[in-house]
């Protein structure tokens, strides 16, 4: 089952390798990884996407919070979650296809954010299945070029990860 | 006043009461190596290899409670010492690993003895520091010794460059250091601990099995008074032989893949299992499907979390420091109105007797070429059970593991995790250094010996009166077992041809050598070798070529279908 996972980790060189080498190291899956800066300039926050067993999970929460680097772990997946990815996607866009395509990043709330005589940039924000489901839902052979962010989580409500 | 790294580096090892420190010199450490030099505070153990330097602090570690030091140099130092370092990690013995960088700003640029000691040693320490400025130094150090000791002990290793180990800075040690991300749990969870004694209690079939963390949470008095108190059988692991008294009526062996018979037995078929400071790893429970055939219900206390339910689900996990609770478990049940199971118990005694009388361990005491076994045995009898023991990896780890009778903590050292050849003589030095006057005897083979032989030389120039015990079968003896049972008898490459003159070979150490060829020698020469109390003597046993170890659990097969003589 997929399972997104958050951590706060200390801002500091070497943490990011730290996490994903005990992924490739004990052999955990991961889909997708994101890690930026927070409003606390000593603290990253991360989300990492993957997807195991329970046991697998518990091992991966066990393994990431034994890191000393590694300040807190939660798995979103276990309670009300928020998530979200961005992908930038240069589409086919000449023709008879132009209008087509403009009304598909309607429908998909998408924005098109540059623009040329033959080429749309989409940029398109959601679930991971909503990016999918926008790529499925384009004819064969439009999409030039993709870029996705990977995912990143919030839990919803109150629920807060901060130390 | 401020003072350049090296001096800093010093001051720390100073504060930190570091007794030794194993190292080789190099270009990187050259500004260390010149503040070793002007201070006597800290002793420095030239070692003839990196690799050495490691094992060395890892075996003074094993042996003591104090964390090892070592000192490496960039490069090449780092590179030779990462196995030393795998296998202390492996075992979670604590050592401070410092290494020497190239200057900060030819980090990256393919200096002359640049290697990434972050990156490369990263799966296989505790943690990493690199101190790109010596103003962070101290307490780069104190947290290094500060992460390596407590928790579930492990290595850290603290890379310097150069021009840091010569920058200066105001320097103040720091008395202690907090870590947000880090704070090891001591206490057990208190309603955890009561589950568990109602599953100790109610026990009709009970087992105890205990692992390194009884030894390294120095809990063995704890162990030894709750299995009194309880009546119940005990095993150990390979690590943690010496936890609970070998000679002791309620302990039935080490257990696993060359186990005894009872343990296993006991161990397969008992319906609660209490494992303290172990990990069911692949050596001990054999095929986890089979080991779940049957029911039992098992608590688990351990100081690291992720070792619970990793390879095998847990009913009652205790998160907590094995002494705390321990002590904590005893009070419950000397507190508890209800007691055990004693008929029940009774009964299950009586199948483990009869699972003991079936001998596992014997072996042919006629034989006329000399018995590996024996010489375990007669080396037992003749220190009195009171030597510190180290091995190398192999048929001569197994045998005396089975048949050297631990009844004392951190008597043994051998590296169980990695199982790394060539441990064995420099745990030794460790040892030695660790304590003066005390036996420490070297069980090895004439492989794994030549793994790390070059430290004769080490033990010659510090005086360290190792007793090398070789039992030479002219074979990496493990691998032509598995090789004769699972490979049709094709010894490929396990053979030992061209072998020197160990005798000779000692000799010309320094040392003093004995060649040993006759089951009758046996015992007479040990005498005299051990009477040489300030000597290293180095005996080489020619042994029998095709003994194997028993019982064994083959790869991929469960505790139970062990091979017997």
């Amino acid at each position: 089952m997929k399972h997104i996972i958050s951590l706060l980790l200390e801002n500091e060189a070497g943490a990011l390798s730290r996490v994903a080498g005990l992924f490739s190291a004990r052999g955990y899956n991961i889909e997708s990884l994101t890690v930026a800066a927070t409003e606390d300039a000593t603290l990253s926050r991360m989300t990492v996407v993957t997807s195991g067993s329970d046991d697998v999970i518990e091992q991966i929460t066990k393994q990431l919070n034994k890191l000393i680097d590694v300040v807190k772990v939660v798995d979103l997946s276990e309670g009300e979650h928020i998530e979200r990815e961005l992908m930038l996607v240069k589409v086919r866009a000449s023709g008879k296809d132009r209008e087509e395509m403009k009304r598909m990043a309607d429908i998909f709330r998408g924005r098109i954010i540059d623009v040329t005589d033959k080429t749309y940039t989409i940029e398109l924000t959601g679930t991971g299945a909503k990016l999918d489901a926008f790529l499925e839902a384009l004819e064969e052979g439009v999409v030039l070029e993709t870029v996705r962010t990977g995912a990143s989580g919030i839990g919803r409500g109150e629920r807060i990860l901060r130390v | 006043m401020e003072l350049t790294g090296a001096e800093i580096l010093m001051r720390c090892l100073a504060e930190e009461g570091v007794e030794y420190i194993f190292g080789y010199p190099g270009g990187a450490v050259l500004h260390i190596y010149d503040e070793l030099f002007k201070q006597d505070r800290v002793k420095h153990i030239l070692v003839r290899h990196e690799q050495a330097a490691v094992h060395a602090a890892d075996g003074y570690a094993r042996c003591t409670q104090k964390p090892g030091v070592c000192l490496v140099t960039s490069g090449p130092g780092v590179t030779n010492a990462i196995t030393g370092i795998a296998t202390a990690y492996m075992d979670s013995i604590p050592l401070v690993v410092v290494t020497g960088q190239v200057p900060t700003h030819a980090i990256g640029q393919d200096a002359f003895q640049e290697v990434d000691a972050i990156g490369i040693s990263r799966p296989c320490v505790k943690h990493n520091f690199l101190v790109k400025d010596v103003k962070q130094l101290a307490e780069t150090m104190k947290k290094a010794f500060f992460i390596a000791t407590t928790g579930r002990p492990g290595p850290v290793l603290v890379d310097i460059p150069k021009d840091v180990s010569s920058d200066r800075c105001e320097y103040a040690y720091p008395a202690s250091v907090t870590l947000r991300s880090y704070n090891p749990v001591v206490k057990g969870h208190s309603g955890q601990i009561r589950k568990a004694l109602g599953l100790l209690l109610e026990a009709r079939r009970p087992m105890l099995y205990t692992g390194g963390g009884v030894v390294l949470g120095d809990a063995a008095p704890e162990l030894a008074h709750l299995v009194h108190q309880l009546g119940f059988p005990c095993t150990n692991t390979l690590m943690g032989l010496g936890g609970f008294p070998a000679t002791d009526p309620q302990f039935l062996g080490m257990l696993g893949m060359h186990g005894t018979y009872e343990a296993n037995m006991a161990m397969q078929h008992c319906d609660v299992l209490l494992a303290v400071g172990a990990r069911f790893d692949d050596r001990v429970i054999g095929n986890p499907k089979h080991f779940f055939q049957e029911d039992r219900r098992i608590i688990h206390i351990d100081i690291d979390p992720s070792s619970i339910s990793k390879r095998v689900k847990v009913d009652v996990p205790i998160v907590g420091d094995v002494r705390e609770v321990l002590t904590e478990l005893s009070r419950q049940i000397a507190a508890s109105a209800q007691q055990t199971d004693t008929a029940a118990v009774k009964a299950w005694w009586t199948q483990i007797e009869l699972w003991r009388a079936r001998d596992c361990l014997k072996f042919d005491r006629t034989s006329a070429v000399i018995k590996p076994q024996a010489v375990v045995e007669k080396l037992y009898q003749i220190t009195g059970g009171d030597a510190i023991v180290t091995s190398d990896v192999g048929q001569h780890q197994m045998w005396a593991a089975q048949f050297y009778k631990f009844d004392k903590p951190r008597r043994w050292l051998n590296s169980g995790g990695l199982g790394t050849m060539g441990v064995g003589l420099p745990y030794a030095m460790g040892a030695c250094l660790a304590h003066p006057g005390a036996t420490v005897a070297c069980v090895t083979g004439e492989a794994s010996i030549q793994m790390c032989i070059q430290e004769l030389s080490t033990c010659k120039q510090y005086h360290l009166p190792i007793k090398i015990i070789n039992l030479n079968n002219r074979y990496m003896g493990m691998v032509r077992q598995w090789q004769e049972f699972f490979h049709g008898n094709r010894y490929a490459e396990s053979y030992m041809d061209a072998l020197p003159d160990f005798v000779k070979l000692a000799e010309s150490y320094g040392h003093v050598g004995m060649r040993i060829d006759k089951p009758a020698d046996v015992e007479p020469a040990l005498r005299e070798a051990f009477a040489l109390r300030d000597r290293l003597v180095f005996m080489d046993f020619i042994t029998d070529q095709t003994e194997n170890v028993f019982p064994m659990v083959p790869g991929g097969k469960g505790l139970s279908e062990m091979i017997l003589v």
